[in-house]
C-alpha cells in the first residue's frame, strides 16, 4: 500500500496557509489605511496652518506684510512634538520664516495648496505651499505661504499602528490556526469513527459495514461491502463444497468397508488378508477426514449465528468420553474423567463444543501409544478449562501456534494419516465462544496437554 | 599697501572679536580625579548653580565642569551661529530654547529620568525642564503696608488709573527688548489676555522705568523707589526675600506665568554622557530640599500647580517660534513701545 501525506495534516496545513495569508493582508490593509488616514490628518493641520498663516497676510505701505497668527504654529504643536518650518515669500523674496526652505517644484494656484515630501536639514518633511494673491490692483504680487513638519510624529504612529496590526494579524493567525487543527480533526473524525468500526471486527466478520458514513464516503463503503458480500458468499461456497464433498465421500466409504470387511472374513491367505487390513484402515482414515471436513464446514456454519444455551460442561465432557471410549479401547487406551462433582455451566452451543472436545480427544487416542492413560479434565479458575493430557509423542519442536492453523499438523507425524483439521475446529469453537485453544507439553512426562479455554 | 594690509587684518579680528558672543563669568570647577570635563553654558548666576555642581560632583566625582554665563540671546547665538563647543546648555529662554531644538541644534536624550516628571516639562526628548519659575508682582512696604496690594491685573489697572500722582514714575518692569525673560513673559501676556496692552498704556501714561534685570527692579522696591515691580522673576525675588526686607511677593489669581529652566545637549557636544548625567541629576535635584534651598530653584513640582490653579506653565511647541518671528517681534515690539512711550 502506498501511504500519502494525512489528509489531517494537509488540511490543516492548507487552511493554516489561507489563514496566514489573510492575517498579511489584514496586516497590510490595516497599516496601509491607517497611515494613509494619519498623513492626510498631518496634511490637513498643515494646510490649516498655512491657511491660517495666508489669511493674516496685508497689505501695508505699498508692500505686504503679517502678524504670524500664534494658532498657526501652536495647532502644529497638537500632533506630536515635530519640529516645524515655515516661510512666506512675496515676489520671489522671503518676507519672514526660513529662508532655505525649498520652494515646491510645482507652483500652485489659488485656492489649491501643493504637498510635497521632500528632504530639509537632514530630516524628511512634509510641506505644503499655498498662494496667495496680494497688493494693490496697480501693484500685484503672488505671496507663498510653505509650511513644513518633520514626520516623527507620523513615524510614532506608524509604528503603533505596525505593532498593533502585527499583533492582530499574528493573534487571528494563532487563533485560526488553533480552529484549522480543530476543523481539520472535526472533519476527519466520521472516517475514523468509521475506521474505528472497521478495525474493531473480528477476522472472520464479513457482514457489510453498517456504521454512519459521510456521503463522500459511500461510494468506499459500498465497494468495500459489495467485495465482503463476494468474499462471504465465496468463502461460504468454498465451505459448502467441502461439506458436500465429505458427504458424498463418506457414505460409498461405508459400503466399500462394509465389503471390504466381509472379503477380509472370507480370504485365508495372511498376506491378502494384511492387505485388506490396510485397505480397511485407509478407508478409516478417509472416513475421518472427511468427518473433520464437515464439523469444520459446521462450525464455520453455526458460528454466524452462535446459539448460546445453558448447559453443562461436565455432561458433553462424560458423553463426549463416553463415545470415544470404543475408540480407544482398541488401542487399550483408558480415558480417565477428572471432573468437579457438580455441574459447570457454561452458555454455549453443545453441538460445537462437543465437536471441539472429540477433535481433540481423538486427536489424542490417534497420537498415544497402546496401552496408555489419557486424562480429560474440567477445571474452573479464571478460566474454565476442560484439559485433553495424553502420553503421546508431544508436539516436539513445533512451533505450537501454528497447529491450529488449517491443514497444519506437527513436525513428527509423518507416519500417522490425519487432515490437521482437528485442533483448528477446536480453536475456532473456542474463539467463537470468546476463548482460545491452548496448547503445550505434559508437565508430568511425556505427552501433550492441550485445553479449550473458555470464558466464565 | 602693509599699512591696509594690517589695517585689514585688525578689522577682521575685531570684527571677529565683536561677533564672539558676550561671556559674563567663567568658572572652572577641577574634578577631584579628573577624568573628563563638562562644558556648561548657562545663563544662570554663580551662586544658583554652584551648590548643584559641587552635589554632581560630589556624585561623580571624576567630571571637571567648566561653567560659563551669559545672556540668553548669546547663548542661542554662541550654539547656533558661533559653533561654540559645549556639552549642556542651560537657559531661562524657553522660546530661545525651542528654537535651537527646532532648528536641529540640540541632540535627542531618549532615556532621561523623565518617568516623574509632567508630560509638559520636556519637549521630543531634547529639551528637559528642571525648574518652574512663576512671574510675579513685587510690591514695596512702603507703598502697600497692609497688605492691600492688588491681587489680579484687572485690580492693578484699577488702582494705578484711580490714583496716577501716587504712581508717577514709581513702577517698573522689564524692558522687552533688552531682556528675553521680560520678553517671553510679555508676549505670553498679550496671549493670555487682553488686559496687558491695557496695563502697558497705564504704564506708559505713568511713566514706567523699565529694567533689564530682576535684581535691580528688586532693589529699587525694596528701598522704596519703586512702589511695585511688574513680571519679576518669582525664584529671584523668593531668594532674595531672605536678605532684604521692604517688599512683598504677589502671585495674581487671574493668572500667573510660569517660565521653566530648561537643559538641552547641543548637536556639537563632544561629551554627551556626562551632559546627559548632569541632566538626570537636574531632573531629580528637586528630591533635595537642601540643595533647592542652596540654589534658590524651585524644581519642578506639580503638586504646586494642583494647589493654585493660577499658575501656568509656558507650553513647549511650535507656539513658542511665533514670538521669534522677525516680523511678529517687530511688531509686538513696535506696540510696547507706543504703549510704553506716549510723548
Amino acid at each position: 500500500m502506498k501511504f500519502h501525506a494525512s489528509i489531517r495534516r494537509r488540511l490543516f496545513f492548507q487552511l493554516a496557509g489561507v489563514a496566514a495569508l489573510l492575517s498579511l493582508t489584514f496586516f497590510f490593509v490595516v497599516r496601509g489605511v491607517a497611515e494613509r488616514a494619519a498623513e492626510g490628518t498631518q496634511d490637513q493641520v498643515l494646510a490649516a496652518s498655512a491657511i491660517a498663516m495666508a489669511d493674516s497676510l496685508r497689505n501695508e505701505g505699498g508692500g505686504v506684510t503679517l502678524d504670524l497668527p500664534y494658532s498657526s504654529l501652536s495647532m502644529l504643536g497638537t500632533v506630536g512634538q515635530d519640529r516645524v518650518f515655515y516661510r512666506v515669500a512675496v515676489s520671489g523674496q522671503t518676507l519672514t520664516g526660513y529662508d532655505d526652505l525649498p520652494v515646491p517644484t510645482a507652483l500652485p494656484q489659488p485656492g489649491e495648496p501643493v504637498f510635497e515630501t521632500l528632504m530639509f536639514r537632514g530630516d524628511e518633511i512634509r510641506s505644503v505651499t499655498l498662494l496667495r494673491p496680494m497688493g494693490s490692483e496697480a501693484n500685484r504680487a503672488q505671496a507663498f505661504v510653505t509650511v513644513a513638519q518633520t514626520r516623527e510624529g507620523l513615524e510614532t504612529i506608524s509604528r503603533r499602528i505596525t505593532t498593533l496590526a502585527t499583533g492582530i494579524g499574528a493573534g487571528f493567525f494563532v487563533l485560526a490556526t488553533a480552529l484549522s487543527l480543530w476543523a481539520a480533526g472535526s472533519a476527519l473524525a466520521p472516517i475514523n469513527r468509521l475506521t474505528g468500526a472497521v478495525t474493531r471486527r473480528g477476522p472472520k466478520d464479513l457482514r457489510p459495514v453498517t456504521a454512519e458514513t459521510p456521503r463522500e464516503l459511500l461510494p468506499l463503503v459500498e465497494a468495500l461491502n459489495s467485495f465482503m458480500g463476494r468474499l462471504r458468499a465465496s468463502l461460504l461456497r468454498t465451505e459448502d463444497f467441502i461439506a458436500e464433498a465429505a458427504h458424498r465421500v463418506r457414505t460409498p466409504l461405508a459400503t466399500v468397508r462394509a465389503q471390504a470387511e466381509v472379503t477380509h472374513l472370507k480370504l485365508r491367505k495372511p498376506e491378502h488378508k494384511q492387505a485388506i487390513r490396510e485397505m480397511i484402515r485407509a478407508i478409516d482414515e478417509s472416513a475421518r477426514s472427511a468427518g473433520q471436513m464437515l464439523d469444520h464446514a459446521m462450525v464455520t456454519f453455526r458460528a454466524d449465528s452462535l446459539l448460546r444455551e445453558e448447559l453443562d460442561l461436565n455432561a458433553v465432557v462424560e458423553e463426549t468420553c463416553d463415545r470415544l471410549d470404543p475408540t480407544a479401547d482398541l488401542k487399550d487406551i483408558v480415558i480417565h474423567r477428572d471432573l468437579p462433582d457438580h455441574a459447570v455451566s457454561f452458555q454455549g452451543d453443545r453441538i460445537l463444543l462437543q465437536a471441539a472436545v472429540m477433535n481433540i480427544l481423538d486427536n489424542a487416542i490417534k497420537y498415544s501409544p497402546a496401552d496408555s492413560d489419557i486424562t480429560v479434565s474440567v477445571v474452573e479458575g479464571a478460566e474454565t478449562s476442560i484439559a485433553v493430557t495424553d502420553e503421546g509423542r508431544g508436539f516436539a519442536d513445533t512451533d505450537l501456534s501454528r497447529l491450529v492453523s488449517r491443514y497444519k499438523r506437527g513436525a513428527n507425524v509423518g507416519d500417522v494419516v490425519g487432515s490437521g483439521l482437528g485442533l483448528t475446529i477446536a480453536a475456532d469453537v473456542a474463539q467463537v465462544h470468546g476463548g482460545r485453544l491452548s496448547i503445550s507439553s505434559n508437565k508430568e512426562g511425556p505427552g501433550a496437554c492441550v485445553s479449550l479455554l473458555l470464558p466464565r | 599697501m602693509r599699512i591696509a594690509a594690517v589695517t585689514a587684518l585688525i578689522l577682521l579680528w575685531v570684527s571677529r572679536a565683536v561677533l564672539a558672543f558676550e561671556v559674563e563669568d567663567h568658572i572652572t570647577y577641577p574634578a577631584a580625579n579628573e577624568g573628563s570635563v563638562l562644558r556648561i553654558i548657562s545663563t544662570a548666576d554663580r551662586e544658583a548653580f554652584e551648590p548643584i555642581i559641587a552635589a554632581f560632583q560630589a556624585q561623580h566625582p571624576g567630571v571637571k565642569v567648566e561653567y560659563t554665563i551669559t545672556g540668553t540671546t548669546s547663548l542661542m547665538q554662541a550654539i547656533a551661529e558661533e559653533e561654540a563647543v559645549f556639552d549642556l546648555a542651560i537657559s531661562s529662554a524657553m522660546d530661545l530654547q525651542t528654537k535651537l531644538a527646532n532648528d536641529g541644534f540640540a541632540q535627542n536624550y531618549d532615556d532621561a529620568e523623565t518617568d516623574h516628571l509632567p508630560e509638559w516639562a520636556s519637549w521630543r526628548n531634547q529639551i528637559f525642564a528642571f525648574t518652574q519659575e512663576p512671574a510675579v508682582l513685587v510690591v514695596s512696604d512702603a507703598f502697600f503696608p497692609d497688605g492691600d496690594a492688588p491681587r489680579s491685573r484687572d485690580q492693578l489697572i484699577a488702582l494705578l488709573r484711580e490714583n496716577p500722582e501716587l504712581f508717577q514714575g514709581r513702577i517698573g518692569t522689564y524692558d522687552v527688548r533688552q531682556s528675553g525673560f521680560g520678553y517671553l513673559m510679555a508676549t505670553q501676556d498679550s496671549r493670555n489676555s487682553e488686559s496687558f496692552w491695557r496695563l502697558m498704556e497705564v504704564m506708559g501714561r505713568l511713566d514706567a522705568k523699565l529694567y533689564c534685570c530682576s535684581g535691580d527692579m528688586i532693589r529699587d522696591v525694596a528701598n522704596g523707589e519703586l512702589a511695585l515691580a511688574y513680571n519679576v522673576l518669582g525664584s529671584y525675588a523668593s531668594s532674595q526675600q531672605n536678605g532684604v526686607d521692604g517688599f512683598q511677593i504677589i502671585e495674581f489669581e487671574d493668572y500667573v506665568n510660569v517660565m521653566l529652566r530648561t537643559a538641552l545637549i547641543p548637536e556639537t557636544s563632544p561629551n554627551p554622557e556626562d551632559a546627559s548625567k548632569f541632566i538626570d541629576f537636574l531632573l531629580v535635584f528637586g528630591q533635595n530640599p537642601d540643595l533647592v534651598l542652596a540654589s534658590g530653584l524651585p524644581a519642578i513640582n506639580p503638586s504646586v500647580l494642583h494647589e493654585n490653579t493660577a499658575l501656568r506653565p509656558i507650553r513647549f511647541g511650535p507656539g513658542l517660534l511665533v514670538f521669534l518671528d522677525k516680523i511678529r517681534r517687530d511688531n509686538f515690539l513696535k506696540n510696547w513701545e507706543s504703549s510704553l512711550f506716549q510723548e
